[in-house]
């Protein structure tokens, strides 16, 4: 497996050559957006309303910190990601509208994702779930915070990062997709699994 | 000295900053054996970050995964503690107070609205389940559950005339199904019999029992160890990138249930199973148990 290092804003040729399995580590600015962040955004491009940040070219990350303000400055104590199935409902339309060329989580995204990364050149990246201080050493500053009505986990966190990563590509621009193999691969297994259970179906 | 009021109230406030950074010994030692044996090289790169995570939050007190989850409570309450109508409110106040000082991250939301409370309470919440118990003392245990691996809960209303069978297939079907969003290596939890919501509050329930220690009848016992052998069969593997270790442990517990049904509750735990317990005895003096 290959490694890549990029910076952000991310063109698409650079963005289409990893494969499923590379390693990715991210330097610049990437921003946190969760469920409802996608909502709100989404409705905003709908709407004609000007969205606060942008995410052309940039890095997005599904996960919901935990920040402190020290002297008017933010800190993030600890930022890992979340499980991305949860934005599989909106992140297609994300990447069609807003055009982000990295999208950051855990756990996966689905067909739909796996679509749009393939038409518009996006890749999906894990970050170990859970690893919220190792992935919190690699935030450098918050540059600011939007939304924050939404409360602190769904607000949009404007991250500026150094060496995010390491983080595996699950999703790549060929619309290959690592965690849907790895699940049928299990389906596939379920009789015999199923059999050293003493159960046959 | 503080009054006993105040003690619990700290004491809640301690056993949840010790859950959120200090991962219990039985799980980090499983994690440890789990690194040691996977064999599949992502699967071991997982692991590796699980693990210098876990010194990188202890070594600098700050909570180990951002998603501190929303708070559990258990109490134990014994026969010769004395009034203990106090505790609802002092758990409100620890959990305010430990979400500003450890810090925690604001969980709770109204599940309608979705407006946040800011300070991980709310209406049930932190959620308490008694028991009654022996001495003079209480036993309280914090557990943060996380949304990722509560969110791959699941419940059947099996039959008898299906079996354990069914439920074997249940588990091996919901572990898969779950693949990599409840941050794997997880711990299952099973709650079998009861009634439909007895069997949900087992399999949580199963989840404060140390990974290493089975079920103290064999049968069950056994069970655990053939549903956990099948479980690291699928191939799904830490993070869910492909390896052997998809989970750490099988943990059930039962209930009788009416002859005409066969209820099965399955409640996933993360990597970061935390949990910590501290005896609060009426004098006040307190005792860590984890």
């Amino acid at each position: 497996m290959a490694t890549f290092k990029f910076r952000t804003p991310v063109t698409e040729t650079d963005v289409r050559k990893p494969n499923i399995g590379d390693i990715v580590y991210v330097t610049g600015t990437m921003i946190t957006a969760r469920d409802q962040a996608h909502r709100r955004a989404l409705e905003h491009v709908k709407t004609g309303k000007a969205i606060p940040v942008n995410f052309e070219g940039g890095a997005i990350f599904h996960c919901g910190p935990i920040a402190v303000k020290e002297k008017e400055q933010w800190r993030i104590v600890a930022a890992g990601p979340t499980t991305s199935t949860r934005m599989e409902a909106y992140e297609a339309e994300f990447i069609e509208k807003l055009r982000p060329r990295i999208i950051v989580g855990k756990a996966g995204m689905g067909a739909k994702t796996a679509e749009a990364a393939k038409r518009f050149g996006a890749i999906y990246c894990d970050f170990t779930g859970g690893a919220a201080v190792l992935a919190s050493q690699r935030i450098k500053a918050v540059r600011g915070v939007e939304w924050y009505d939404l409360g602190m986990p769904e607000a949009l966190w404007i991250l500026e990062v150094e060496e995010f990563g390491p983080m595996t590509v699950t999703i790549d621009s060929r619309g290959k997709n690592l965690h849907d193999i790895i699940q049928r691969s299990a389906q596939d297994r379920l009789t015999e699994i199923l059999k050293t259970l003493g159960v046959s179906q | 000295m503080l009054g006993i009021e105040k003690t619990v109230e700290k004491t809640a406030v301690e056993i949840l900053r010790r859950a959120v950074i200090h991962l219990p010994k039985d799980v980090k030692d499983a994690l440890n054996n789990a690194y040691e044996n996977e064999t599949s090289e992502t699967g071991r790169t997982q692991l590796k970050a699980i693990l210098d995570n876990i010194k990188l939050g202890e070594s600098s007190k700050t909570p180990i995964c951002q998603d501190t989850g929303i708070i559990l409570y258990y109490v134990t309450v014994g026969k010769d503690f004395g009034d203990f109508s106090f505790i609802p409110e002092a758990l409100r106040a620890a959990v305010r107070t430990a979400t500003a000082e450890v810090p925690l991250r604001p969980n709770a939301v109204h599940p309608l609205t979705r407006k946040n409370s800011g300070d991980n309470t709310g209406s049930n919440m932190p959620y308490i389940n008694w028991d009654i118990g022996g001495g003079d003392y209480i036993e309280l245990t914090a557990m943060p559950k996380g949304a990722g691996s509560e969110n791959m809960s699941s419940f059947a209303m099996l039959t008898p005339a299906e079996g354990v069978s069914a439920l074997k297939r249940f588990v091996i079907d919901q572990v898969i199904r779950a693949g990599a969003q409840p941050c794997p290596p997880t711990i299952v939890g099973v709650g079998v019999g009861g009634s439909a919501d007895i069997a949900m509050k087992l399999a949580k329930k199963a989840l404060l029992r140390p990974t290493n220690a089975r079920h103290p009848e064999p049968e069950i016992a056994d069970l655990e160890r053939a549903l956990l052998s099948a479980i690291n069969m699928t191939g799904i593997g830490p993070m869910g990138l492909g390896g052997t270790f998809t989970s750490l442990g099988v943990n059930m517990e039962y209930a009788h249930c009416h002859t005409a049904s066969l209820p099965v509750g399955l409640n996933m735990q993360c990597w970061a199973a935390r949990r910590a317990t501290a005896r609060i005895h009426r004098d006040g003096t307190v005792e860590m148990m984890s």
